[in-house]
């Protein structure tokens, strides 16, 4: 089992033709995502990596039945590529693209709610789904069917979390990278409830960062849903000064809120292990699996 | 990341939407002020740092005669505040204040949306208000497509002004004119591309008018393309003819380098990450075992040897650094490139200290195979090479 994507998704490619767009776009064809269509305005009719290009999304919609979005266009066009997918009725959006401007994404992010589609991003490594599919950065051969489920903030961390589980031979679910901008489509208590209604994730692995109240809020969700499975946390940026952005837009301790310290204290009332290291992550999923 | 606007610059932003503010004059020299002073009668000399405090750091002075503007203005124009060189003062003419509210605009987070604020108890920090009394503020997320409606910025300013009796009289003459006044500054942050759009305190004059007698505009930096003109005339007010910025030295040339980057300054350990959330963790494994890391260093998604390149020389041109961890987990960022960038920043910047080098993830053999040939051996679990560093840097600093 598996959540928001598995082998049957129909995937269309926003800026297929750019040079990263081009690349990771191999990757998932390697891997054995269905890529049905790119779509580049001014260049439908044409083709690359053996599939048709579009004017636009609603046409690559009605001619091969695309049914989510994979979006990695420039920062300046972004947040209109995500209305477009959400408005052509696709069910899942991911946008990898960083640096877009956040009141972009508040108009983008508010259209998206009054459609069906789920969008996970921007500036988010995408999502795996283990030896079925998988949209993004995530490289292909970290992943391994199983048992965990991942939703991470950051997305070298969640690749790294994704080797972890591999290697010890608990696998995974379904890995999803939210992202490290201070608006998302989705967030934690989103992709929490997802996991809840998979019976094969028998434990979720949570990778937040400094910035927001994100991990509070997924504590607070853990703590009144009566989740009933383990969850293992992992927070970075113990060591950042407040007021210093540490890289991701969102990753910033403003005032009193956002510190590493809180959100540890927050999961770990709500009944979360808390990990030191990544190592330390896969050990305490390990204990807290059954055999 | 943030640009703040000095307050001059966040008035005149006001002004120009047609929202009321004090008659004030821009001095960058003592005679400047002196003249604004003959012009305008008494006025405050106010220091423009992006930053606040500067009160209580003596950058305000209130003078009622061009030579006492002259002597002020001079003396401020000398100071530095809290590591900001004053580079222009702001010389305002006086209201006649009946009452102080506060009206802003800043980013929600959890809601998504921007949040429009307001308050009756204005002239202090929101965030202070919020903490001891946040029955007295009232809050509005507007659709960010529509804009705040009429009837919720009064639902808002009768929620607000319940709490301010001494208003009470004048509360439907006040929710009217607040109505024009919320929506024009809701789209004056979306037109700028504000995260934060204050006006506190929002003076109510003796006669009755809203007056913005102070401001705050922060900007989000990813739209700045949008905003060329407000950025230059923002670098022209910050860096003086001698290229200070009042930031930490090597953040500055960061910058200029285009690199993410935050100084740790005393730090010994040099850290160079890919993505912000192992960067940050690079540090925090640095900490754990007992070392003094010297920055964050991000070198992003599909980082280039160049790139690479670049980051380690700014890392060594701190002398503190004795070391160098880099945290390589290949996703976007292709070992090879990351691998080739060392190695030739190595050789071309003559390197001798210690550099342990974590690298997985994509193209992870190639990258390893160059390290490898170059005689750079390259480690794969993250906490083993920190202990690495550590120890060879001889510990805790």
């Amino acid at each position: 089992m598996a959540i928001l994507l598995d082998a049957s998704n129909r995937v269309l490619v926003q800026g297929i033709t750019g040079r990263e767009g081009s690349f990771h776009t191999q990757q998932m064809q390697a891997y054995g995502t269905q890529v049905v269509a790119g779509v580049v305005p001014g260049r439908g009719g044409g083709a690359t990596l053996g599939v048709p290009i579009f004017d636009t999304v609603v046409e690559a919609v009605a001619k091969t039945g695309a049914d989510t979005a994979f979006t990695i266009v420039p920062p300046a066009f972004a947040a209109d590529a995500v209305m477009e997918a959400a408005a052509a009725g696709l069910r899942l959006g991911i946008c990898v693209t960083e640096g877009i401007p956040v009141l972009d994404m508040v108009r983008a992010t508010a259209f998206v709610d009054g459609t069906s589609m789920r969008l996970i991003g921007p500036n988010c490594p995408g999502v795996m789904t283990p030896g079925q599919a998988k949209i993004g950065f995530i490289p292909n051969h970290v992943g391994r069917p199983g048992r965990v489920g991942v939703v991470a903030r950051s997305g070298t961390l969640t690749y790294e979390v994704i080797q972890g589980l591999s290697e010890s031979g608990y696998g995974e679910t379904t890995a999803v990278g939210i992202g490290g901008d201070p608006v998302l489509g989705s967030t934690f208590v989103d992709i929490l409830p997802l996991f809840a209604g998979d019976p094969a994730t028998e434990a979720v692995v949570l990778v937040g960062e400094i910035g927001g109240s994100d991990e509070e809020r997924a504590a607070e969700w853990i703590r009144s849903s009566g989740f009933d499975r383990p969850v293992i946390a992992f927070i970075s940026g113990r060591t950042a000064p407040p007021g210093k952005r540490m890289g991701h837009a969102g990753a910033i301790i403003s005032g009193t809120t956002g510190s590493a310290r809180g959100k540890i204290d927050a999961l770990s009332a709500a009944g979360a292990a808390v990990a030191d290291t990544i190592e330390d992550v896969v050990r305490l999923v390990g204990e807290r699996l059954t055999p | 990341m943030i640009v703040k606007l000095l307050e001059y610059q966040a008035k005149r932003q006001f002004a120009r939407v047609g929202i009321e503010v004090p008659a004030g004059r821009l001095a960058r020299t003592p005679e400047e002020a002196a003249a604004a002073a003959r012009e305008l009668g008494r006025v405050a000399v106010k220091a423009q740092v992006p930053i606040g405090g500067r009160g209580k750091a003596g950058g305000i002075a209130v003078v009622s005669s061009p030579d006492e503007a002259h002597r002020e203005a001079a003396r401020i124009l000398a100071m530095e505040i809290r590591g900001y060189p004053v580079r222009s003062v702001w010389c305002e003419a006086g209201l006649e204040i009946a009452h102080e509210l506060y009206l802003g605009i800043t980013l929600d987070r959890d809601r998504r949306r921007l949040a429009l604020i307001l308050s009756a108890a204005g002239g202090m920090e929101i965030e202070e208000v919020a903490a001891t009394s946040p029955e007295r503020i009232a809050k509005l997320w507007p659709d960010p497509f529509a804009g705040p409606h009429p009837f919720q910025v009064r639902e808002l300013a009768f929620s607000a002004l319940a709490h301010a009796p001494a208003l009470d009289e004048a509360r439907g003459r006040l929710a009217s004119a607040l109505v024009p006044l919320a929506q024009t500054l809701y789209r004056l942050a979306l037109d700028l591309d504000a995260v934060t759009c204050e006006i506190n305190p929002l003076a109510l004059t003796a006669d009755g008018r809203l007056v913005a007698a102070d401001g705050k505009l922060e900007v989000d930096e990813n739209a700045e393309y949008r905003h060329r003109e407000l950025a230059a005339e923002l670098a022209l007010d910050l860096e003086g003819e001698d290229g200070r910025t009042g930031e930490d030295p090597y953040e500055a040339e960061a910058k200029r380098r285009g690199l993410t980057y935050v100084h740790l300054p005393g730090g010994s350990i040099g850290c160079i990450g890919n993505g912000a959330g192992l960067a940050m963790n690079t540090l925090d494994l640095v900490q754990q075992v007992g070392g003094r890391p010297n920055n964050f260093l991000d070198i992003g998604g599909g980082a280039s040897a160049e790139k690479v390149r670049s980051s380690l020389a700014m890392i060594l041109s701190d002398p503190d650094v004795r070391g160098v961890f880099i945290n390589i987990f290949g996703g976007i960022t292709r070992g090879d490139e990351v691998a080739r960038g060392i190695v030739q920043a190595r050789d071309e910047l003559g390197i001798t200290l210690p550099v342990v080098v974590r690298m997985t993830g994509t193209n992870e053999e190639e990258g390893r195979r160059i390290l490898a040939e170059a005689g750079i051996v390259p480690g794969t679990s993250a906490p083993e090479a920190a202990r690495q560093i550590v120890e060879l840097v001889g510990g805790a600093h």
